[in-house]
């Protein structure tokens, strides 16, 4: 988030956001066009249903293992060749990493996209150590040109129209031609980054899945940015978190369809690479040193505090492309590296519940996350679980307290209910005109949007005695 | 209303009618369409006159204590009925899929609460699957489109049914709504506790609605039709909202919600 952002409360930078509307028409635009092709390729892909129990079930045996499976994943990765770095927390693998980069001399480092990246704050980690970084995703690179936080986990310059890219290109490349086609802007953004990425001294990328049986890092991308960025340079490091892992490149498979079609609607990406080890005798090309640093980063505490579903998360941002709440606010809203559904049931974990009570709360549980997810997270129950823990903190505000203690009184009385319910709508009718209030006290939240239909006189059960009473 | 003239047979079922306290404060004229439905199905209604709320918004607020409360107490009331019928998909889930996992600590609860479950259904769904039952003779010449709430579609199933029941009104005619799966953001409290954002959905929503040039905006869950139809009216819009249960009952020529009676 960027130092303002960080400063305003959850309801500030939603006010932001709402009263955005060229972030809407970006919004819409993404999210819109993923829905549709994520539609299209579950239709046409009989064997989703099977396919996502069955990747549910990876993903839980694994999590179930960890143990195991972390241990033989760095057998076989340094049988590789690979240097496996174990870090707790975020700080410690982001010490991690500028303490390879130091020791390579690095002064420049190209980076492919990695929210893990991200969750650690390894940007600003290389910032301070002064290291130039250099983003090689075509949206990280916009977005580091407009120095924003990223807004979504698979395109993180969702917030920016087509216009606004062309504008920020203008500035700053050095040769952006005419950017009238989004083919001419990719054109521009290619002849400013090929040299950057043959002179870098480190490549740094993430993982989608780290596999067990081999010891091999695979990526997913669109561009081939990442195999630029962790070919030529002489040392590459892979940041990923520990629950990146699957048994075998079989079981990768099954999670790469889910993944894939899950992101964008397609059947693969573009480019599907396996890492495994560094350069070998006799290879062409392919770096001399070949870093894997594997965070936790709250990631045990996950399992241990009943979020272990949460782990099986892919990372393919179909929660966010569905939840009604994101389409409307953005990711910058939720003032936090993971937004949407997913986001909600991680912060609160990652950055501390006080920090980030108000997003467990900012969702209708209309389920619809939960129904697209590749890997059936119940992200509303999830949710619940954190609103849960939210209220027996005390954490609630007393008001909201209050009023659930007067009202949790009457409804366990039903004769006192009777008459508070029959008083309250007796009072609001005062309040209507042609049927509807438009205006009332305690209610502003609802009148202050939409109009509030007036309740009759009398309540059911009042009008049903009555009935009962005349046959 | 309550009818004691069945000849005795088989076919016909006990209900306990929940109406949910929603429907008993803002709009009871869907609990008596419930009850004239329900008998025509061959069903003996009561109304257990002790009921309030199921505990949905404590549930919902994350005050999981104050929700067993009320859930004992709602499951005392409504355990003696072969059937408990709910005009409210959420009302309804909260009883069939929340209640038992309330009360995964405590055995003898949580039997009661699982019997209960699996006794319980969301009005409309229970007038198809379980009594198969479709409306005769109900006529109202208008065009009107659906939507879905969200606990009723995920929670529930619930899809086809109203749908089903609808197509037997001579002279309705049902338009799709583009975004039906979409919530309206009603989300219970969330409307109120996030406004701004609650209020952007539903604006979104209500364009939805008016763009299928509908007259009547029909749905299963009292909470979603009050957002979008007040919503609809702060625009200007003349479309006119009804519980379906409204309208398979023979009421869709009175007055819709926020209509003066």
């Amino acid at each position: 988030m960027s130092a303002v952002g960080e400063r305003l409360t959850f309801k500030a930078r939603v006010r932001v956001a709402l009263a955005d509307p060229v972030l809407k028409v970006a919004i819409d635009r993404t999210t819109g066009n993923a829905r549709t092709k994520r539609a299209a390729a579950i239709a046409a892909w009989p064997g989703f249903s099977a396919a996502r129990d069955l990747g549910r079930d990876i993903k839980d045996h694994v999590i179930a293992h960890l143990d195991h499976y972390l241990i033989q994943f760095e057998r076989n990765a340094k049988a590789s060749g690979a240097k496996i770095h174990w870090a707790c927390t975020g700080p410690e693998a982001c010490d991690i990493v500028v303490g390879i980069c130091r020791k390579a001399g690095a002064r420049t480092v190209t980076r492919s996209k990695s929210m893990l990246g991200e969750e650690i704050g390894l940007p600003h980690a290389l910032q301070e150590a002064g290291i130039e970084r250099i983003e090689t995703d075509l949206a990280e690179h916009i977005i580091q040109l407009a120095g924003d936080p990223p807004s979504h986990i698979v395109w993180p310059a969702l917030h920016k129209t087509r216009e606004q890219v062309a504008a920020l290109f203008r500035d700053h490349h050095h040769n952006p031609g005419t950017l009238a086609t989004i083919e001419a802007m990719v054109a521009s953004a290619r002849r400013e980054l090929r040299g950057r990425f043959l002179t870098a001294d480190v490549g740094i990328s993430g993982a989608n899945f780290l596999i067990a049986d081999t010891g091999a890092v695979c990526t997913v991308t669109n561009e081939g940015n990442a195999e630029l960025t962790t070919t030529p340079p002489r040392v590459h490091i892979v940041t990923a978190g520990i629950e990146k892992l699957v048994p075998s490149t079989a079981h990768a498979m099954v999670m790469l369809r889910l993944l894939v079609r899950s992101a964008t609607g397609a059947e693969l990406t573009q480019y599907t690479t396996f890492h495994c080890g560094p350069k070998r005798p006799g290879d062409l090309d392919g770096p001399a040193e070949f870093h894997i640093v594997l965070v936790d980063g709250g990631r045990t505490r996950m399992l241990a505090e009943g979020l272990a579903e949460m782990l099986r998360c892919i990372r393919c941002g179909a929660c966010l492309n569905h939840c009604v709440v994101y389409r409307q606010i953005g990711g910058h809203a939720y003032g936090s590296t993971y937004p949407g559904p997913m986001g909600s049931v991680l912060t609160p974990m990652l950055e501390g519940l006080p920090r980030s009570k108000d997003l467990p709360h900012a969702c209708t549980l209309n389920g619809q996350c939960q129904e697209v997810c590749p890997v059936a997270i119940p992200l509303p129950t999830l949710l619940r679980g954190w609103r849960d823990r939210l209220w027996r903190l005390g954490l609630e505000s007393v008001s909201v307290r209050q009023g659930f203690a007067l009202w949790r009184f009457l409804a366990l009385r039903p004769a006192l209910y009777r008459q508070a319910s029959g008083l309250a709508v007796r009072m609001m009718s005062w309040f209507a005109r042609d049927g509807w209030i438009a205006r009332m006290p305690l209610a502003s939240g609802w009148t202050r949007y939409r109009d509030l239909p007036r309740p009759p006189g009398r309540t059911f059960i009042a009008q049903y005695r009555r009935r009962m009473r005349r046959p | 209303m309550v009818q004691d003239s069945y000849p005795e047979s088989e076919d016909v079922v006990r209900v306990g009618l929940f109406v949910t306290c929603l429907v008993d404060a803002m709009r009871p004229a869907i609990g008596f369409a419930a009850i004239t439905l329900l008998e025509a199905a061959r069903s003996r209604v009561e109304v257990p006159l002790q009921q309030t709320c199921c505990g949905q918004p404590a549930l919902n607020s994350g005050d999981l204590a104050g929700t067993r409360q009320l859930a004992q107490r709602t499951i005392a009331l409504l355990e003696p009925f072969q059937y408990v019928v709910v005009p409210s998909g959420s009302c309804a889930a909260t009883i069939r899929i929340h209640y038992p996992d309330l009360f995964q600590d405590d055995p003898p609860w949580r039997a009661r609460a699982q019997a209960l479950a699996a006794r319980t259904y969301e009005l409309l769904s229970f007038l198809v699957d379980i009594r198969a039952w479709s409306p005769k003779q109900v006529a109202l010449r208008a065009c009107a489109t659906y939507h879905d709430s969200c606990s009723g579609l995920r929670e529930l199933g619930i899809e086809a049914q109203p749908r089903k029941l609808l197509a037997s009104v001579e002279g309705l005619s049902l338009r799709p709504l583009a975004g039906n799966t979409s919530c309206c953001g009603f989300g219970g409290t969330f409307c109120v506790k996030y406004a701004a954002i609650s209020n952007a959905i539903v604006e979104e929503k209500a364009r939805s609605i008016e763009a299928t040039g509908a007259e009547l905006l029909l749905g299963g869950d009292l909470g979603c039709l009050m957002n979008m139809a007040g919503k609809l009216h702060r625009r200007g819009s003349s479309i006119r909202a009804f519980h379906a249960a409204e309208i398979l009952a023979g009421m869709g020529g009175g007055p819709a919600i926020g209509e003066a009676m």
